[in-house]
């Protein structure tokens, strides 16, 4: 019989019979089962969707999630674009580009900033999120907010790039790059970091292809997906870019995958910015035809699905969403268990959940005693680092 | 009872909660800790306790779920704590309030003391909040 | 393969099971199959042919209740959906997702918001809900009612 120790960390979590969103049991240090429970964040948007017309289900969609405000509106407008089918035009087309690959560099910058932050690397947390802030205020410059973009609507974009705002928006981010490149070999050439990630929450490939994992959740195992690349759709098609992709699965290549995103995303914006086309940038939809339509793209996590069902009036009979992170997270029965509760968090990170839902862990022993919470096993990552950095004589 | 005010007013604790939100405001409540917006300089810390908070920040529309959650925790919170709704889900839930899963505005369960609108608001428009915060408390000490 | 040749392969192969085929376009096709089949036409799809699953959608469509399961061929960029018509007083299907752990989540969501039960699906909690939301009661239906009397829909000024 494994010994059990309760070790009692500073103050227990008050609401020790709610359930959290993971809840790990432990043998010892070692994770044996995990349990996830998801609805926290359940806010009925699918059914809001049937009470709004198709313009105005932009504006809810765009807040099903912070991060990824501008995927999920993509992916919409695109669902009921293909109802018809139709294309807009290409100048809308580029400029969605730009703000779907800002919303990129941004979203794996808040990652990189996190992954940080858990591992005791408080100064990759604080570059990483001051970096964001350039991204952040050249997507302001150019749609008028840091975040919930408001560009999209089925057809084209609501709003043009202004000429005089292009070559400040380019000088922005030819400003990250050096840093960037900086916090690359930061994290990359780091031994600690090697020796603290390298084969931790190992995802193999059969196992990414059983689950249908996504992003580059999925491109870390060896899965060679992008719908950029698969499927087609914006300006993507118009310029040379590599898709990342790496095979062994574990965290250090989840993040070697999302930093070197970075630097492909931001050679995308720079062309499209650079070769922006005149014309029009909104194809003018007047009524949404009866039929089906599907919409799929590549958001920061993964692909980004909608599905939308229209019986030819101004509002949509159906409209499925379904965000990456739904088919990425039941990948930690795989890649947590067997690992030990110090590593725990980095790897329930390293899919690149919601924030929030790396808040609400519980570890648990197989008679259901809390042992830690969130915020204790944040703080044995942590130590973990600490003891490598000491063990490698490294400072 | 002054006196745990008059230290709020130095150096105020603040406890971030959310009860079923995009993140959005939760990010940007995160980004006034970051070196542009920097607000421990305030004295402003974020602790991971809710019973040494002050201040508890509250974001998301309260659904189903997460309303037992937050309830639970304001039992536990030593009073005086002072609530501020960060975002328009959590002053009135904003375009979720036909929402099947969103019955209730913040306001209606828990006293709320600082609004602070906006979708999401900008870490700006959050210190502005906070700053508003500490004149009331001040006021009326 | 090309897309005739995958479409060609999968209309022979189970040509007694699908009731009708919508070719819309070049990449989309929607393929409306018996709910006995969808097993064996799932299973095909992810194992043989290499499709990865992206999601199954549940519609209240009175008299039935249709689930659309969509795959993607990705080579050939061709996202195959296969729709099932069930009996709205009943719906009961066989579980994909016992087979497929791709499928595993979606469906315990699609039986909490829609009230359709997958037989022999492992796991056959709820996914979204909160615990004190009543049995029964289907929020994606077109009949759903609210129930909780202190809700309130004002906007509260």
């Amino acid at each position: 019989m494994m010994g059990r120790t309760i070790i009692p960390i500073g103050p227990y979590h008050p609401l020790q019979e709610e359930p959290e969103f993971f809840t790990l049991t432990v043998e010892g240090e070692t994770v044996v089962d995990i349990d996830v429970r998801i609805g926290y964040n359940h806010r009925g948007i699918e059914k809001l969707s049937e009470s709004k017309t198709f313009e105005n289900s932009t504006f809810v969609i765009e807040r099903i999630c912070g991060i990824c405000s501008t995927s999920h509106p993509f992916a919409y407008t695109r669902a009921v674009e293909d109802v018809f089918p139709m294309e807009v035009p290409i100048r809308a087309k580029y400029i969605r580009t730009i703000i779907a690959e800002g919303e990129r560099i941004h979203s794996h910058l808040l990652w990189l900033g996190l992954a940080g932050h858990f591992l005791g690397y408080n100064t990759v947390y604080m570059w990483a999120w001051k970096l964001r802030e350039e991204i952040l205020d050249a997507l302001e410059i150019l749609s008028g907010n840091r975040n919930n973009y408001a560009m999209f609507k089925p057809g084209g974009v609501r709003r043009d790039i202004k000429a005089e705002d292009i070559p400040v928006c380019l000088k922005k981010l030819d400003s990250i790059l050096p840093t960037l490149d900086m916090l690359k070999k930061a994290v990359l050439d780091d031994p600690v970091l090697h020796a603290r990630l390298k084969g931790v929450g190992v995802m193999t490939y059969q196992e990414a292809i059983d689950f249908s994992a996504l992003g580059p959740t999925s491109r870390a195992s060896g899965v060679a997906r992008d719908v950029r690349k698969d499927s087609p759709y914006g300006a993507y098609q118009e310029m040379e870019w590599d898709m990342i992709v790496t095979q062994n699965g574990d965290v250090f290549d989840k993040a070697v995958v999302r930093i070197l995103e970075m630097f492909e995303s931001a050679k995308i914006m720079k062309y499209c910015l650079i070769n922006l086309p005149d014309g029009e940038i909104d194809a003018n939809i007047m009524d949404v035809p009866p039929g089906e339509g599907i919409g799929h793209i590549e958001a920061p996590r993964g692909e980004t699905f909608h599905y939308v069902k229209s019986d030819g009036t101004n509002r949509p009979v159906r409209h499925k969403v379904r965000a990456p992170t739904f088919m990425n997270l039941p990948t930690y029965k795989a890649t947590v268990q067997g690992e030990t509760i110090s590593d725990a968090t980095i790897i329930l990170a390293a899919i690149d959940p919601c924030y929030c839902c790396t808040e609400r862990i519980a570890v648990k022993d197989d008679r259901g005693h809390l042992l830690y919470n969130g915020k204790d096993l944040i703080r044995l990552s942590r130590e973990k680092t600490e003891k490598m950095k000491r063990r490698m004589g490294v400072r | 009872m002054s006196l745990k005010l008059k230290a709020l007013l130095k150096s105020p604790w603040v406890f971030h909660l959310s009860t079923g939100s995009c993140n959005n405001c939760d990010i940007e409540t995160l980004d006034c800790l970051t070196p542009r917006f920097d607000i421990e300089r305030f004295g402003m810390l974020l602790v991971g306790s809710i019973k040494h908070a002050d201040v508890l920040l509250v974001t998301g529309s309260c659904n189903r779920m997460s309303v037992e959650r937050m309830k639970a925790m304001w039992e536990q919170v030593p009073k005086p704590c002072l609530v501020v709704a960060i975002g328009t889900c959590a002053g009135s839930r904003g375009i979720f309030k036909d929402s099947y899963n969103c019955p209730v505005p913040l306001d209606q369960i828990i006293p709320v003391d600082v609004y602070i609108p906006g979708c999401p608001p900008k870490p700006e428009a959050i210190i502005a909040g906070a700053v508003k915060l500490i004149e009331k408390v001040g006021s009326t000490l | 393969m090309t897309r005739e040749e995958v479409l060609l392969d999968f209309t022979s192969r189970f040509h007694e099971d699908i009731l009708d085929l919508h070719d819309k376009s070049r990449t989309r096709v929607f393929v409306t199959v018996t709910p006995e089949s969808i097993v064996r036409i799932g299973t095909y799809l992810f194992r043989n042919v290499g499709a990865r699953f992206n999601i199954a959608s549940g519609t209240d469509m009175p008299p039935n209740i249709e689930i659309l399961y969509h795959f993607i061929v990705e080579d050939i960029n061709l996202l195959v959906s296969l729709r099932v018509l069930l009996d709205r007083e009943n719906p009961v299907i066989d579980s994909l997702g016992r087979d497929i752990e791709a499928l595993n989540w979606i469906e315990r969501e699609m039986s909490e918001l829609l009230g359709i039960t997958f037989t022999g699906h492992p796991d056959p909690r709820r996914l979204l809900l909160a615990d004190n939301w009543p049995e029964g009661v289907y929020p994606l239906r077109q009949d759903y009612e609210e129930w909780d009397e202190t809700a309130d829909r004002t906007r509260g000024i």
